[in-house]
């Protein structure tokens, strides 16, 4: 079967039975989705920014409404008004290919992500899936299109022509390399225990025990390799303002740096989100007699926890030297990812047999 | 590398966990050190009388250029300070000031010292120019110069005579025995109060530039 033809069926297969016109369900969840992330990711400048304040026994942002809640609509109005700079001698196309990338490819990882458990027969026999587009190989999806994130950047510092972009750009790309291997690797061990790519039947075997009980090996090994990937401290080399200025997005202003930025911290949720789908049961409550809250808001709440995670490490751990990032990749992450694969594997063998 | 990383995290956690020590300018402020060289004050006698004599050794001692002192004679009936001449005029450039304090080191009456105030953010260019009004200390039953001007400030220990001009009695000391006399409010201008005490903000005249 052709990939296109294939894409298309797993998508409509949402619509099975029928009864609800699927491209309005699409159209809705994705507004949904695309919308929240966006919010979401504005409100997360100002948690960062509390929580770095508060680290450093500080307020953090307190002027602009109750707890310097609007801080993010100032910060993006500011964005807005800003002269969009950028250097004569860029690529033209690829300057503005870019920060759409950042975003784009951030927000489409999201789309596989079930939200919640799926509602069987809501209306005439139609399932209610709690994602935008129900894959059966949501995984290998999530993997494919979080790689293409890194082309943003590198494709952002290349085009500017700038010296210090290149050199982020440059940095990126070779990190990219060293971790998507061990971040694959990890992500390895829990479709060896499920025997599938579904997120959501990966969700449901959780029922009895999270997989970070199980491969605790393989999400310390994914959330570093997420930290690595989102470009975050102390993995943000590609940026690192101490050496290179701001790094692949040096030469931007205005909204397209907005757009960067953006790009980062729904990345940052995407991240954490796929962490909660695989390692901390997704939707799933932690005892089960606490399962009359909504699994929406359990989804939720791991992710803001993880985020919070991310975030005290970003204010915490000073940023890797580029060889030490290096070797830590190659030597230590990739082994250890192996090893967990063979240790899984054989488990699962021993198991079976 | 586990443990310091564990061991790093802790920390921050603790000081994430701990009250923040911002002072939340403007609405909470510390009081300013005594020494603290903020805004310049122009000090008056117990009397009234304007300490500065209109010498110019501030703006002499100043090495920013920033004191215009435009001194004028003293009426000797109606004086405006002890000395043969007062300043009529007293500018301050508060954008090109780098609060040396030199000038209240050469003040040789301790008119000038440098105050607490430390806010002089403006919107206006020309509102950053300081004039006599706006620099004068206040004076009992006066209207007040804008802030909180009774301070001493920096610079008011110098002791750079060893002895101070001699102002005279004090017209108010005198005004209010009179007043404890006749048991009636007395108009301004009786018992030798000077009435036109440069310096004194007029409301009428506040709102310049």
């Amino acid at each position: 079967m052709k990939a296109s033809q294939y894409l298309l069926d797993s998508g409509l297969r949402v619509g099975n039975g029928v009864a609800a016109d699927p491209v309005l369900v699409f159209a809705v969840k994705a507004a949904i989705v695309v919308l929240g992330l966006t919010l979401a990711a504005a409100f997360l400048t100002w948690a960062e920014r509390k929580v770095a304040g508060r680290i450093q026994l500080r307020y953090g942002p307190n002027r602009v409404g109750p707890y310097g809640l609007f801080q993010p609509i100032a910060d993006v109005l500011k964005l807005l008004f800003k002269e969009n700079l950028a250097p004569a001698t860029r690529d033209k196309l690829l300057f503005l290919v870019g920060p759409s990338l950042a975003v784009g490819t951030a927000i489409l990882a999201f789309a596989v992500i079930p939200l919640s458990a799926v509602n069987h027969g809501i209306g005439a026999g139609y399932d209610l899936h709690w994602d935008i587009s129900h894959l059966n190989i949501g995984l290998l999806f999530i993997l494919a299109v979080t790689s293409l994130g890194a082309y943003s950047i590198f494709l952002g510092g290349w085009s500017a022509n700038s010296k210090y972009s290149l050199l982020g750009g440059l940095r990126s790309t070779a990190q990219l390399i060293s971790y998507e291997m061990a971040v694959s690797f990890s992500l390895i061990g829990v479709v060896i225990l499920t025997g599938s790519l579904d997120l959501e039947k990966i969700v449901t075997q959780q029922n009895h025990a999270w997989f970070v009980v199980m491969q605790p090996l393989a999400f310390l090994l994914y959330f570093t390799g997420a930290l690595a990937e989102t470009n975050r401290a102390p993995f943000d080399l590609p940026e690192a303002e101490q050496e290179l200025v701001a790094g692949y997005h040096t030469e931007y202003s205005s909204l397209r740096f907005g757009l960067y930025f953006l790009g980062e911290y729904v990345n940052v949720i995407t991240v954490c989100a796929i962490a909660t789908t695989l390692f901390l049961g997704g939707w799933l409550p932690i005892v089960p007699f606490l399962s009359f809250i909504p699994g929406v808001l359990w989804f939720i709440g791991k992710v803001a926890v993880l985020i919070l995670v991310v975030m005290w490490i970003r204010w915490t751990l000073p940023r890797l030297r580029y060889d030490r990032l290096m070797s830590l990749g190659w030597k230590v992450l990739l082994p250890l990812g192996l090893l967990n694969i063979v240790i899984t594997g054989a488990v699962v063998a021993f198991q079976a047999a | 590398m586990f443990k310091e990383i564990i061991k790093g995290m802790a920390i921050t956690l603790r000081y994430g966990l701990s009250r923040p020590i911002t002072v939340q300018w403007p609405e909470e402020q510390k009081p300013a050190t005594p020494r603290h060289r903020g805004r310049h004050i122009l000090h008056r006698y117990y009397n009234g009388l304007e300490k500065c004599i209109g010498c110019e050794l501030c703006a002499a001692a100043c090495p920013v250029g920033c004191i215009y002192v435009g001194p004028a004679e003293n009426d000797p009936l109606n004086p405006v300070s002890p000395g043969e001449r007062y300043a009529k005029r007293y500018e301050i450039n508060l954008m090109r000031c780098i609060f040396c304090g030199y000038c209240a080191s050469a003040c040789p009456t301790e008119a000038i010292t440098l105050g607490p105030q430390c806010d002089f953010a403006n919107y206006r260019r020309e509102r950053t120019v300081l004039t006599k009004q706006e620099l004068l200390e206040a004076w009992p039953k006066f209207e007040r110069s804008r802030g909180d001007m009774n301070q001493r400030g920096a610079g008011a220990d110098q002791r750079s005579t060893g002895k101070s001009l001699n102002p005279g009695p004090s017209p108010r000391l005198a005004w209010e025995a009179q007043a404890d006399e006749t048991h009636e409010a007395p108009l301004p201008g009786h018992g030798g109060i000077p009435v036109n005490v440069p310096g004194v903000i007029d409301p009428s005249e506040e709102s310049r530039a």
